[in-house]
C-alpha cells in the first residue's frame, strides 16, 4: 500500500479543539512495500502518526492520501472497507481477556470474512493452520488454545503482532512493537516482523523505543520530534549526532533506559454493575 | 509550618452541608406527599391486625394435596418467567446491537455522525416505551385479548422486560473496555464482528448476571401477574388470600424464597464460569 502525507497535522485523540497540534507540517511518501521505523522521544506524536496513517482519526488539515485515494473523502462504508486493507496492532494489545488465542489471532481475519463464518469460527476455529503459523513466527504456538488472561504481557504483545500476519492487510501499523518484551525476545520479534513484511510485499511502519533495533532491521528511519518531521533518512545516514538532536533533553530514552511506561490515559476500568 | 486552625477547616464542608439541607429541604413536601406516618404502624390496633394476619401464617400448609398442586404451580411459575424473558432476549438483542454507542462506526473518529445518531435516539425511545408500560398493564391487555392463563403473563414479561435488558444491556457493553471492539472495528470489521469478537467475551460476565437477576425479577413479577389471572404461583396465591387460608400462603413465600436463592448460586456460578 502506498501512502503520502502532505503538510498534514493532526491532534492528540482526547485533545480539546483548541488544543495545540500533535502533529504538524508533516510531508512524507511511503512507497509499496517499505518498511521504515518512526522513532522519537515519548510525546513526539509516533502513536498519533499511525492512528491518521490508519485512518482512525482524521487530520485536522493537510492531505493524506491511500493508494491515491483520499479516505476521509470517501464514503463510510468505502472507508471502512479500506480500513479492512491496514492494520493498526496498538501497544496495548486490544484482546478480551476471555478470549482463546486461536480466536484472538484469526480476529485479524475478520474484514475478509462474512459474519457468517466470523459466527462459525467462534463454534470451531476456520483457519487453524493460519493462526498456527502466526504464532510460530513469535515462537508462541504452544499457546495456541490458551486462554488470554492465561499469557504474560509479553506473550500478549506477540499475540497482538500474530494477528497482523493473519489479517488480509497490505499495510501493517504497528505501535511499539517490543515495549512488553525482554531484549532478546525482541531482537527476534522485530527480526521476524520486517522479514514477514518483506516475504509478503506488506508496507510496514513501526513505531519504536528501542533506537538500536530499530537502525539494525528498518532501511529507513522517520525521526519525530514535538510532532515534527526532524529527519527522513535511510539508516545508513542516521548519525549520532542527528540522534543526540532528536533526544535532547530525553538522553535517558536513547541511552537504552527503561521505557517510559504507557503514558496515555488507560481506559477506564469496568463499571461492576451489582443490580438495576 | 502548620496551618493555622481556620486554614486547617476542610474547604468542602459547607457545600456539603448546603447540600444536604437542600436535600433535607426537598425531601418534606415528598413525605408529606405519601403521607408518610410510620407511627401508625406501631399503634395497638395496627399491632393486633398486623399481629392477627402474621399469625394465620402459622403453622404453614404441608398437606399432600396442596404440596402437590404447588409444585405444579411452582413449576408453572418457572416457565412463564423463563419463558418470558427468553422472549425478552430476543426482542432485547437486535435492539441493543442498534442503540448501543459502543458498535458506533463513526463514533470512532469523534462525534458520532447525525443519521446513526438519530437512529439510535429512536431504538432508545423505543426501549423506553417498552419498558415504561408496567408488565401489569401489559398483562390486563393480554388477559382481555388471548384470555385467562400463562401465555398473557408470557407475553407480558416479554415485553416490558424486552425494554430493560435492551436499556441495560447496551450501557453494559457502553461501559466496559471498549480497546477490544474499537480495535477491531478500526482494523475494518463489521459491527456484529465486533460484537462477537470483542464486545462479547469482554462483557459475557456481565450480560449473564444481569440476565439471571432479571430472571429472578421475572418470578417474582410472574406472581404480581397471577393475581390480575395470568396463572401460576400467583393465582394460587390471590385464591388462598381471599379464602385467609394463612398458612398456604406462607408455603408459597417459603417456595419463592427458594426460588430466589437459587437464583443467587446460579448466577454466582456463572459469574465464576465466566470471568
Amino acid at each position: 500500500m502506498k501512502i503520502s502525507l502532505l503538510d498534514l497535522s493532526a491532534r492528540h485523540a482526547t485533545a480539546r479543539r483548541d488544543a495545540a497540534a500533535a502533529l504538524t507540517g508533516l510531508s512524507i511518501d511511503i512507497a509499496e512495500g517499505e518498511q521504515l521505523a518512526v522513532i522519537g522521544p515519548s510525546g513526539a506524536g509516533k502513536t498519533t502518526l499511525l492512528e491518521v496513517l490508519a485512518c482512525a482519526r482524521p487530520p485536522a488539515s493537510g492531505r493524506l492520501a491511500v493508494d491515491g485515494a483520499t479516505p476521509w473523502s470517501l464514503p463510510r462504508r468505502a472507508l471502512q472497507a479500506l480500513r479492512g486493507r491496514l492494520i493498526l496492532v496498538p501497544q496495548v494489545p486490544p484482546l478480551p481477556p476471555r478470549q482463546r488465542v486461536v480466536t484472538a489471532v484469526l480476529a485479524g481475519r475478520l474484514p475478509g470474512w462474512s459474519l457468517w463464518t466470523a459466527l462459525r469460527s467462534l463454534f470451531y476455529p476456520v483457519d487453524i493452520p493460519a493462526a498456527d503459523a502466526a504464532l510460530d513466527v513469535f515462537e508462541l504456538s504452544d499457546k495456541l488454545f490458551e486462554r488470554v488472561d492465561r499469557l504474560s504481557g509479553g506473550e500478549r504483545q506477540r499475540v497482538g503482532l500474530a494477528r497482523a500476519l493473519v489479517a488480509p492487510a497490505r499495510l501493517w501499523l504497528v505501535d511499539e512493537p517490543l515495549s512488553a518484551l525482554d531484549p532478546a525476545r525482541a531482537q527476534r520479534a522485530i527480526a521476524a516482523l520486517v522479514r514477514e513484511a518483506r516475504a509478503r510485499g506488506v508496507t510496514l511502519v513501526a513505531t519504536l523505543h528501542q533506537v538500536d533495533a530499530a537502525l539494525a532491521h528498518f532501511p529507513r528511519i522517520l525521526g519525530l520530534r514535538e510532532g515534527r518531521l526532524v529527519f527522513d533518512l535511510p539508516a545508513a545516514e542516521v548519525t549520532p549526532e542527528l540522534l543526540a538532536r532528536l533526544y535532547a533533553q530525553h538522553e535517558d530514552e536513547l541511552l537504552g533506559g527503561p521505557a517510559p511506561a504507557d503514558d496515555r490515559p488507560r481506559p477506564a476500568p469496568p463499571v461492576v454493575m451489582q443490580c438495576r | 509550618m502548620p496551618l493555622n486552625a481556620a486554614a486547617r477547616r476542610d474547604p468542602a464542608w459547607l457545600g456539603r452541608l448546603g447540600l444536604a439541607a437542600a436535600g433535607a429541604v426537598l425531601l418534606w413536601p415528598l413525605l408529606v406527599a405519601t403521607e408518610f406516618k410510620p407511627w401508625l404502624l406501631l399503634e395497638p390496633d395496627s399491632l393486633r391486625v398486623t399481629g392477627r394476619f402474621v399469625g394465620s401464617f402459622f403453622p404453614p400448609a404441608f398437606g399432600s394435596d396442596f404440596l402437590w398442586m404447588l409444585a405444579r404451580e411452582t413449576w408453572r411459575t418457572v416457565a412463564i418467567a423463563t419463558a418470558g424473558v427468553t422472549l425478552a432476549l430476543l426482542v432485547a438483542l437486535p435492539l441493543t446491537l442498534a442503540a448501543t454507542r459502543a458498535l458506533s462506526v463513526s463514533a470512532l473518529a469523534g462525534a458520532m455522525a447525525p443519521l446513526p445518531y438519530a437512529a439510535r435516539q429512536l431504538v432508545r425511545g423505543l426501549l423506553i416505551g417498552l419498558r415504561s408500560m408496567p408488565e401489569l398493564v401489559w398483562a390486563l391487555v393480554f388477559v382481555r385479548v388471548v384470555g385467562l392463563g400463562p401465555t398473557s403473563g408470557v407475553l407480558a414479561i416479554a415485553l416490558t422486560y424486552g425494554g430493560m435488558l435492551g436499556k441495560v444491556y447496551a450501557e453494559i457493553l457502553e461501559s466496559g473496555d471498549a480497546q477490544a471492539s474499537q480495535t477491531l472495528l478500526r482494523n475494518g470489521a463489521t459491527r456484529m464482528q465486533a460484537f462477537a469478537y470483542g464486545l462479547l467475551p469482554q462483557n459475557a460476565a456481565e450480560l449473564t448476571s444481569y440476565t439471571v437477576y432479571r430472571w429472578e425479577c421475572a418470578i417474582r413479577s410472574s406472581v404480581v401477574l397471577g393475581f390480575v389471572g395470568a396463572g401460576g404461583l400467583g393465582q394460587q396465591m390471590d385464591s388462598s388470600m381471599k379464602m385467609f387460608a394463612g398458612g398456604e400462603v406462607a408455603t408459597m413465600l417459603l417456595v419463592f424464597v427458594a426460588l430466589v436463592a437459587l437464583a443467587d448460586r446460579l448466577s454466582a456460578a456463572l459469574r465464576r464460569a465466566l470471568g
